[in-house]
């Protein structure tokens, strides 16, 4: 499979997810600048994390605007999958090709460590097959704070758009295990369509065996698992 | 022409860094704050032109990209020229 990987003013995690792509699933992955407007006929397409705009405005917010995303939304609207990770996610929203918004953690500080979470829902490309499958993923974030208004999460839930939630080692969520005040304890979401999936949690960051933790590359073998669009 | 963009959390969105701002203001000995929220000015300065036009732009402007409109509002105004 053919993975693009979009590199914005300020990414720092897309060397990773190319890593990731070559080194970990044997396949292929190409970065697309955001000021291109050709994705180069991707399989998949992946929006790393980092700081794009220097988070100005509000993260992802000038990122969003991007000549790329032209490329981003039709992939989108054609079905493709595609997957926000951290700074990706908020990009995602913000853009609109996702549902709700992130902003400032609850305890205002930057959130750097492993976290729990649960696959919340199988129906996306990204976490097909992994049904209640608890994996613990790097965090890092100053803006992770899921917000969406009551009808849009009524929906969210309703129709099964919530991807991971924020749990405790056992898999249970509660207030004590949300670690950015999400509401929800919501830790990913898709689209209703279910190609377009965003999550702050870093998967790119554990999945290989010298980085102690393989349980992010679940997330991108289900993508394999698939096939190609 | 001047315009300015104001933009604010909704009401029902937790303003996370207003109620730090609040604590540290309760610190200070300003006991009588009840709640503070924090929002962003935008100072936008356009051709001279049109008032009308200018704040359809204005609007435009933060519909598009100064608010989120999933959890931000904004008012925009002209400054007499």
């Amino acid at each position: 499979m053919r993975f693009a990987v979009v590199s914005f003013p300020g990414s720092n995690c897309d060397d990773d997810c190319v890593r990731v792509v070559r080194e970990v699933l044997g396949e292929s992955a190409h970065k697309v600048w955001h000021g291109d407007d050709d994705l180069g006929a991707p399989d998949v397409v992946l929006l790393p994390g980092g700081f794009s705009y220097g988070d100005y405005l509000r993260c992802g917010a000038i990122a969003a605007g991007s000549p790329i995303m032209g490329a981003v939304r039709r992939f989108a609207a054609a079905g493709g999958p595609i997957l926000g990770i951290c700074n990706g996610f908020q990009i995602l929203t913000e853009a609109g090709l996702l549902p709700g918004a992130l902003h400032r953690n609850a305890g205002l500080s930057f959130i750097c460590r492993d976290q729990h979470v649960r696959v919340a829902s199988d129906a996306s490309p990204f976490t097909a097959g992994l049904s209640d499958r608890v994996l613990r993923l790097p965090i890092a974030h100053h803006d992770g704070n899921y917000h969406a208004d009551a009808e849009t999460l009524r929906r969210l839930e309703g129709e099964g758009q919530v991807v991971l939630r924020y749990c405790d080692a056992a898999g249970d969520s509660h207030d004590a295990a949300n670690p950015n005040g999400s509401v929800g304890h919501i830790a990913g979401v898709r689209n209703a369509a279910g190609n377009v999936v965003g999550m702050m949690p870093h998967p790119e960051r554990c999945a290989e065996p010298l980085l102690g933790n393989e349980d992010g590359r679940t997330l991108f073998e289900a993508v394999l698992r698939q096939g190609s669009v | 022409m001047k315009g300015t963009v104001t933009v604010r959390l909704k009401g029902g969105v937790l303003d996370v860094e207003g109620k730090a701002i609040e604590g540290a203001l309760g610190r200070l000995g300003f006991a009588d704050v009840a709640a503070v929220r924090v929002g962003k000015v935008f100072e936008v300065t356009l051709p001279d032109g049109d008032p009308d036009a200018a704040r359809a732009t204005l609007e435009a402007m933060a519909a598009q990209l100064l608010a989120n409109p999933v959890m931000e509002t904004f008012e925009v105004a002209l400054e007499p020229s």
